[in-house]
């Protein structure tokens, strides 16, 4: 399988904090990678460096065989235009943990926007696609609803059709399910499974333990700024090696 | 009583010319301040939520600047500085820059308030679909701001045609002059200041309807739009 992510020794501080010391990680297409670890160990953070939302200042990211956000100019490293980080963020698709729907536009606008204005889709193919994908998240029937009309579970499956609309090469998912309410999970978690059973590459920072077993082919523990252990989930559940991630998981009740 | 009734109703039908003279120089000079002023001022305020340092601060001077000054002062210093400056400026035209200015400078307070109070995901949610920076702001950012900076924006308006009335220093006949004007020859003081009065607080009414009116057109949000 050939590589879609390829992370190489990548450093993010701010100001004198240093939130990521030097992480690498490779995914690879199709792949479902969970990443695990305590509130502070970075998690969140390389998941946003990935779509560029997090400026890094060490290593490189390379999506696609592509550097993002950064090129060699002269021996030094700068900063891409926006237009370019732009079309490289149009190649990985975001899921937040607040969903972050546009509030002003209804459901089925939230996916046109980027599919007529990014994409460049005539608002007639924009429509169908869009419909087509909010038939897919089981949110056909409230396409027409603005995002406060809609529950949170309801939200955030509009916000991954959003993102899987646009037909990115990677899926990236912030703690997609830590906002919900408990009973609002489930639906959440079955489309992204969707998705994954789809053969959809992604990435999914999470809290999730069970679930992140049970679809991931990679689970990376992470701690302090540096990926502590990784593997496949049965050996990473089934017999860590690390300390620390017998810790973690005995204290998330697994 | 009635005799003075009559006279002042016949005073305003023989001079309704000049009347509606000055309350259409009102009108306009505020119309083409707060137009003018509104669009600087969006640029400004995007300059103060958004820009690095190099343009957030020059903004930040003018704005401080601008507010701290008597619209007065501003009125009188556009005018008699644009001469020496090399562009000599007709009252009129001194008086649509100098509140146009100030304008400028409250609106980009609003408008930099409006843009900050939204969530930093919806900056996110469209940098992540690949929106440019451009099209976050006309797509997302803005329609979003215009809703909560609408009611400050209208108060702001009506400060404008208020501050209007200023420009009767540097000659320019809007309504206020004009008033006096009629006033000195046929001393109805009263009578005239009070339809003055009456004709700014029409002109003032029509803004916060139109406000109200953008209000409620922005807001169409709240309710599903009828099912297809």
């Amino acid at each position: 399988m050939t590589v879609l992510i390829d992370i190489q020794d990548l450093h993010k501080s701010y100001d004198t904090l240093e939130v990521l010391k030097g992480v690498n990680l490779s995914v690879k297409v199709g792949e479902v990678v969970s990443i695990i670890g305590s509130s502070g160990s970075g998690k969140t953070t390389l998941l946003r460096c990935i779509n560029l939302l997090e400026a890094f200042q060490g290593g490189r990211i390379l999506v696609d065989g592509q550097p993002i956000g950064y090129r060699e100019r002269d021996g030094k490293r700068v900063r891409d235009s926006e237009r370019r980080i732009a079309k490289q963020r149009a190649m990985t698709g975001m899921v937040f943990q607040q969903f972050n729907l546009f509030p002003h536009l209804s459901a089925l606008d939230n996916i046109t926007l980027g599919l007529t204005k990014v994409r460049g889709l005539s608002r007639a193919e924009a429509v169908e696609q869009a419909e087509g994908w909010l038939e897919r998240v089981g949110m056909l029937a409230h396409r027409h609803h603005r995002p406060s009309q809609l529950s949170g579970g309801q939200q955030q499956r509009v916000a991954i059709a959003r993102a899987v609309a646009m037909k990115p090469k990677v899926m990236l998912f912030d703690e997609a399910t830590s906002a919900l309410d408990p009973e609002r999970v489930a639906e959440v978690l079955d489309t992204i499974r969707g998705l994954a059973q789809d053969g959809m590459t992604m990435v999914l920072v999470t809290h999730e333990m069970r679930f992140a077993r049970e679809v991931s082919d990679q689970v990376v523990f992470m701690n302090a700024g540096r990926i502590e252990e990784q593997g496949p989930p049965q050996r990473l559940f089934g017999s860590p090696a690390s300390p620390r991630l017998r810790d973690f998981l005995a204290r998330s009740g697994i | 009583m009635d005799l003075e009734l009559s006279y002042f109703l016949s005073e305003i039908v023989a001079n309704r010319g000049m009347l509606l003279q000055g309350a259409w120089t009102t009108v306009s000079v505020s119309a083409l301040a707060i137009a003018s002023g509104t669009l600087l001022g969006m640029l400004i305020g995007l300059a103060l939520a958004y820009a690095s340092a190099p343009l957030r601060w020059p903004a930040r001077l003018y704005v401080d600047l601008i507010r701290g000054t008597p619209v007065l002062v501003l009125v009188l210093a556009t005018y008699y500085m644009s001469t020496p400056l090399g562009l000599p400026l007709t009252p009129f035209q001194a008086g649509a820059v100098a509140l146009c200015l100030f304008c400028a400078s409250h609106v980009a307070e609003i408008w930099r308030g409006a843009l900050q109070a939204l969530p930093i995901g919806q900056l996110e949610a469209g940098r992540a679909i690949g929106l440019t920076f451009p099209r976050i702001c006309l797509y997302v950012l803005f329609p979003q701001a215009m809703r909560l900076a609408m009611p400050t924006w209208v108060t702001a308006a009506a400060e404008m045609v208020k501050a209007s009335t200023l420009l009767s220093v540097i000659g320019v006949a809007e309504l206020l002059l004009t008033s006096q004007q009629i006033i000195s020859n046929n001393f109805l003081n009263l009578q005239f200041y009070f339809l003055a009065g009456a004709i700014y607080f029409a002109i003032n009414f029509c803004i916060d309807m139109l406000g109200k009116y953008l209000s409620r057109h922005l807001e169409g949000a709240g309710k599903p739009r009828s099912p297809v």
